[in-house]
């Protein structure tokens, strides 16, 4: 008895459709495997069919809409950090990008497969759910754009039915009074699953924030947005008193937990430092 | 650099079985019974159990306490219960998932404190499964006699060796013989397990080494357990069976660095002088005794430091955990304790209100000084010349005047210092006892070869063998080999290990040498009658005429006489005597110092320590070969800068958490700061060419050196290791004064 | 499932299980067993190979995506039994020890050095981020890939040379 999965290659999306529709509830979607083959070589994955959708070009690309950015879902991170159009428009994202994993994992790992495995450390996830991005989603159904911010229902759940797949994600440019920051803190640095990830976007006129969108991996069991804090900052004059102020909001709007990485102490003081860190930037 | 290297993955023989082992999902109890599902088709696999065993359920090293596989109690996670060979790996793991291990637990001692309070008796009568005292002076006259009595605890954890070539093994059952090859470091140790555990004679047990990617003393005394486990395989199903673990069971079952509770207390004079030092040392063994004597033996001899002080007194225990045994990693208890003194330093330098690296220099042992254990250091002190280099060579004194300008803003850099020693060869008797043997062969084609049980696992064995041999006899290095570490071929020149392989080996292998071309010398003598030939240059000449050269005279010699072979073994230098009942005398032949100044930046708003440069001189004697050397000062002192910030076993009831690679964090290129090495020569008389150890050393110095650039620029003394972002962030946050940051960006 | 591609300027065939690990592929149906397993989770670099331009994970990539890939491993560094520059620079410098990582070392410094001839220091160490040594400290690694990039400049023996 060899471990021997039945694969099924679809060549374009209408065949990926009717493959889902038909055993989307016990097959696995391969993408460039840097989150599944980890599971699968740790046997603690257990399935015994998947659909290799690395061929599906119609997945790839990345594409100038104007005001937005289109990201097709097979989107490598090497891809994202050598596009002049994200490098410009989302800058937060090659910065995130290039602390995930290592050149090889880059060069395979895929945005669409960050968002689906929807781990709470996920690097991209915060870039996405502060410039509000949303997603694409397709199946025999037709396609579907739902909101980035409300992607996930819980831990590792998203709003995915078993016979859809993701399409691609699209975000606005960053226009010119706004600027972008990421911010991790990794075990180490490289190969480093993320402490704490952070990352911000906010638009000023002078020392005026207009808006301001924090959004926080690794600190609840999804990707979340600072509320509270963002609603402190925007319309707020940037200056230290209100820094402060919104190092302590962040810290206690969290609810970080102790685990194998860190404390949770660790996490609440770290990110009120980190935020703290990047508004000073913002000055 | 090709790829063509055979690691033993890399070898698949005919009908070879692929093991895997069942192992205990407790940390303490009784097997109750063990249930093979029906269902499953038992014929497709061989399983294998203590009773399978022909010799007595021990594995051969020190104490002789652990079981192969386990009978019915159980001490530890993941201690092996049964053995399972199959047609593939594949094949293996699903039947290990048809057998189920039903257990009666027992409460389980984990920590330090737990066995040490005997709450449960796991060991003896105390949970000690070994104790040294060692004492000089008088320590209460030394304390009266003191100005200040500063006291310190120190922790340091498990450490995970990482080599990059996990644990494996292939075993070959022969007419009346068996066969081992595998990833090892001492193939004699894995000769004297095979041996009594299958009742086999010398010449029947045969164990090679194969290119072995990493060992640091993760190879030395475990694969006797791997290489018995695949012997067993191929025992009871008459094929060959490999057994190679992944990275996860490696980890998790495999010897760690002894973790330990280091405790000082020293009286020291207002100017500085050491008058009294009490030490308390206790280490977490594990399950089972294995190494931990030896390994509490150098940490004890070690716990002082290369400081001169009348009046010692040194506890030292090692204690039994139900975890798995921890073991040989390089350095060998030295980097525990090295860790405790130097920071002890550190933090009675403080108190003084002294400069650390004058405390060192009033302190520090030379040449003429007497050790604690009352050795006189007659020879080869580079004391001195290391501090002066590395503080040199690093701008230390400089650097600590004028890091301040640094330390308001958002990072802050430190500078920090640390000096150590560590003794080369076996401790004690060890090497007297071993008389290490090697030999050399000189072929009839003119080629010498090297016959000796030492192996290559990456610090260059091979090569300085070659070039000792080639220096010796006169002829070129090309015209040297190795012959492969086959114990049916090479005699036992005592295992790879504890920085020897090059001092007291290679000497050995020099003498073997030398002896070969006195064979010869005395052969040319007799031949043309030349009573004072020499041999230079692949010639032997007299009066400055040739009369030979040095392949024709070997074929000749070889014609007469059927071989030429030399062998040596190895003999304490005159004078080196030392006493296993009083713990006196010279520990070691003799000690290799060095000095570290670690430069690091600390990011105050997460706590991150960045290491921005290294700088270190150490003294080996002489430098056989300085690349290799270099290397190996720089691969110990990265490990060390892993010991120091980021490694660290996390347990959860016995079982280690972080069991993979994501987890369990080594420092990858970007962690990993610049270096500057200085390689100091104060030649050792008695070793090859002036060389003593090398490989241990560096591993001493990285840790106290960047937790006092730590203290240096943060303030926090830190007395554990590793000093993750977490413990420091405490560690600041509990300090007295507030940290005020103005805008962290306008540095 | 049958699988075509070019390994090492060959073109092989073979058949394997479709979710089976390249990285298996080439050391069992290839017998190509110079890249090694040391992790079996993409952390440790010494599985690394170059598919189409790219260093990646072979213990991550299924044979089932690499129909017609161009893959090259460190046997295919050296031609006609010549070492390659960057080989001949690890042993000059000392940069393997105990030599498991260096085959995915080099395969991370000519995936470097076919994109950026002159690498800086800091670009070195980024590039070989992925490949863990627990030998050599890195350093002579860094000295060597610095070495080959000044000796050799542009020339590269590498078929991606001139991918973008």
């Amino acid at each position: 008895m060899v471990y021997d999965p039945t694969v099924l290659t679809p060549t374009n999306l209408e065949e990926v459709y009717e493959l889902l529709a038909e055993r989307g509830r016990r097959a696995k979607i391969v993408a460039g495997g840097t989150d599944l083959m980890v599971a699968l070589n740790a046997k603690s994955l257990a399935a015994k069919e998947f659909i290799n959708i690395w061929r599906l070009n119609e997945l790839r690309g990345i594409d100038d809409e104007g005001e937005t950015i289109r990201i097709g879902a097979l989107t490598t991170y090497t891809q994202l950090i050598r596009s002049p159009l994200i490098q410009l428009g989302i800058p937060a994202l090659v910065e995130a990008s290039r602390t995930i994993g290592a050149i090889q994992i880059q060069n395979r790992g895929t945005i669409g497969g960050n968002i689906v495995n929807a781990s709470p450390a996920g690097d991209s996830l915060p870039v996405l759910s502060a410039f509000d991005a949303d997603v694409e989603i397709g199946s025999v159904r037709g396609v579907r754009r739902v909101s980035f911010n409300t992607f996930y229902t819980g831990y590792r759940q998203t709003v995915m039915e078993p016979d859809e797949i993701l399409l691609a994600v699209r975000l606005r440019k960053l226009n010119q009074n706004e600027r972008s920051f990421f911010f991790k803190v990794g075990t180490r640095r490289a190969q480093a699953i993320s402490k704490i990830v952070m990352a911000v976007k906010a638009g000023m006129t002078g020392a005026e924030i207009n808006s301001i969108s924090i959004a926080l991996g690794s600190v609840a069991p999804v990707v979340v947005r600072a509320y509270q804090t963002e609603s402190l900052l925007t319309n707020a004059i940037l200056n230290s008193a209100i820094i402060e102020q919104a190092r302590s909001t962040v810290s206690r709007e969290i609810t970080p937990i102790t685990d194998v990485r860190s404390t949770e102490h660790y996490r609440r003081t770290v990110t009120g430092n980190a935020l703290a860190r990047v508004l000073w930037r913002l000055t | 650099m090709t790829g063509a290297a055979r690691y033993v993955d890399d070898i698949a023989l005919e009908g070879m079985l692929f093991g895997k082992t069942v192992r205990s999902r407790i940390p303490r109890g009784r097997i109750k019974t063990i249930n093979f599902d029906p269902d499953y088709d038992w014929s497709r696999v061989v399983v294998a159990d203590f009773r399978d065993i022909p010799g007595e359920n021990y594995v051969a090293l020190i104490e002789n306490d652990q079981p192969l596989l386990a009978e019915t109690e159980i001490r530890h996670c993941e201690e092996p219960i049964l053995l399972i060979a199959a047609d593939s790996k594949h094949d293996a793991e699903i039947a290990a998932r048809h057998i189920n291990v039903e257990y009666e637990e027992a409460p389980p001692l984990l920590t330090i404190e737990e066995a040490l309070s005997c709450g449960e008796i796991i060991y003896g009568s105390d949970n000690v499964f070994k104790s040294f005292l060692i004492a000089r002076g008088d320590v209460d006259e030394g304390f009266r006699q003191a100005d200040h009595i500063i006291t310190g605890e120190y922790r340091v954890p498990h450490q995970e060796q990482l080599y990059i070539e996990t644990q494996g093994m292939i075993a070959i059952p022969g007419k009346g013989s068996l066969t081992v090859m595998g990833s090892m470091q001492c193939p004699y140790y894995v000769h004297k397990a095979i041996k009594q555990l299958f009742n086999l004679s010398d010449e029947q047990a045969i164990v090679i080494q194969t290119a072995t990617g990493g060992g640091f003393g993760g190879k030395e005394e475990y694969p006797s357990v791997i290489a018995a486990h695949a012997a067993l395989l191929a025992h009871k199903a008459q094929r060959p069976v490999k057994m190679i673990y992944d990275r996860a069971e490696d980890i998790a079952a495999t010897p760690k660095r002894h973790p330990g509770i280091i405790r000082h207390r020293t009286g020291v004079r207002s100017d500085g002088r050491l008058m009294a030092s009490e030490i308390d040392i206790v280490f977490d063994g594990g399950a089972y005794a294995t190494l931990s004597s030896v390994v509490l033996s150098r940490g004890a001899i070690h716990s002082p430091g290369p400081y001169g002080c009348d009046n010692v007194r040194v506890t030292a225990r090692a204690v039994a955990t139900n975890t798995p045994p921890n073991g040989a990693f390089r350095g060998f208890g030295a980097p525990q304790v090295t860790f405790a003194y130097e920071m002890q330093m550190e933090k009675i330098a403080a108190e003084l209100g002294m400069d650390p690296l004058e405390l060192r220099r009033v302190n520090m042992l030379r040449e003429g000084d007497v050790t604690a254990t009352g050795q006189r250091l007659n020879w080869s002190v580079g004391s001195e010349d290391v501090l002066n280099a590395t503080v040199e060579r690093s701008g230390y004194v400089e650097k600590r005047r004028t890091v301040s300008q640094y330390n308001n803003g958002p990072k802050r850099r430190g500078v920090g210092l640390s000096f150590f020693f560590h003794g080369a060869g076996f401790t004690g008797s060890g090497e007297a006892k071993m008389k290490a043997q090697a030999g050399v062969e000189i072929t009839p084609e003119g080629r010498a070869r090297v016959l000796t049980g030492s192996t290559e696992i990456g610090q260059g064995t091979r090569t300085i063998f070659c070039q000792i041999v080639a220096e010796e006899l006169g002829v070129g290095y090309d015209d040297v080999e190795i012959e492969e570490p086959d114990t049916s071929r090479v005699p036992d020149s005592g295992p790879t290990v504890a920085s020897r392989t090059c001092m007291i080996v290679g000497r050995v292998v020099q003498f073997a040498a030398r002896e070969a071309k006195e064979k010869l010398l005395r052969f040319v003598a007799e031949r043309f009658g030349e009573a004072d030939a020499q041999l230079i240059d692949g010639w032997f000449m007299a009066g400055g005429k040739r009369l030979a050269s040095f392949g024709e005279t070997v074929r000749e010699y070889v014609n007469m006489y059927g071989e030429l072979r030399a062998f040596a073994h190895y003999a304490n230098p005159p004078g080196v005597e030392w006493d296993d009942d009083t713990y006196t005398g010279d520990a070691y032949p003799v000690f290799s110092y060095g000095a570290e100044v670690a430069e690091v930046e600390v990011d105050m708003d997460t706590y991150e320590v960045t290491t921005l440069k290294i700088t270190t001189a150490q003294d080996i004697g002489r430098a056989i070969h300085p690349v290799l050397a270099a290397g190996q000062i720089e691969g110990g002192t990265l490990q060390a800068v892993g010991y120091g910030l980021l490694e660290e076993l996390v347990w959860e009831r016995g079982r280690v958490v972080n069991n993979r690679l994501t987890n369990y964090i080594i420092p990858t290129s970007l962690d990993a700061p610049e270096m500057e090495t200085i390689i100091v020569e104060k030649e050792y008389p008695h070793g090859p060419f002036g060389a003593k150890g090398v490989g241990e050393l560096p591993m001493d110095g990285a840790a106290p050196a960047i937790a006092a650039a730590i203290f240096n620029a943060t303030g926090a003394f830190m007395s554990d290791i590793p000093i993750t972002p977490e413990r420091l962030m405490a560690a600041i946050e509990n300090m007295s004064a507030p940290q005020a940051i103005d805008n962290p960006d306008k540095q | 499932m049958k699988i075509k591609f070019e390994i090492n300027g060959v073109v092989r065939e073979i058949d394997a299980p479709p979710m089976k690990r390249l990285l298996d592929v080439l050391r069992e149906d290839l017998c190509l067993t110079g890249t090694k397993e040391g992790c079996g989770e993409g952390e440790c670099g010494a599985c690394s190979v170059i598919v189409d331009g790219e260093a990646v994970n072979s213990c991550l990539a299924p044979i089932c995506q690499l129909q017609g890939a161009n893959i090259l491993t460190v046997e295919g560094l050296s031609r006609d039994g010549r070492l390659d520059p960057l080989q001949q620079a690890f042993l000059e410098c000392g940069a393997a020890q105990c030599g498991i990582c260096t085959p995915g070392m080099l395969i991370s410094a000519r995936s470097l050095l076919d994109v950026n001839p002159r690498p800086t220091r800091d670009e070195i160490r980024a590039a070989i981020a992925g490949n863990l040594c627990r030998c050599t400290g890195y350093i002579r690694i860094i000295d060597a890939i610095e070495r080959t990039a000044e000796t050799y400049g542009l020339r590269s023996h590498s078929p991606y040379a001139d991918q973008p």
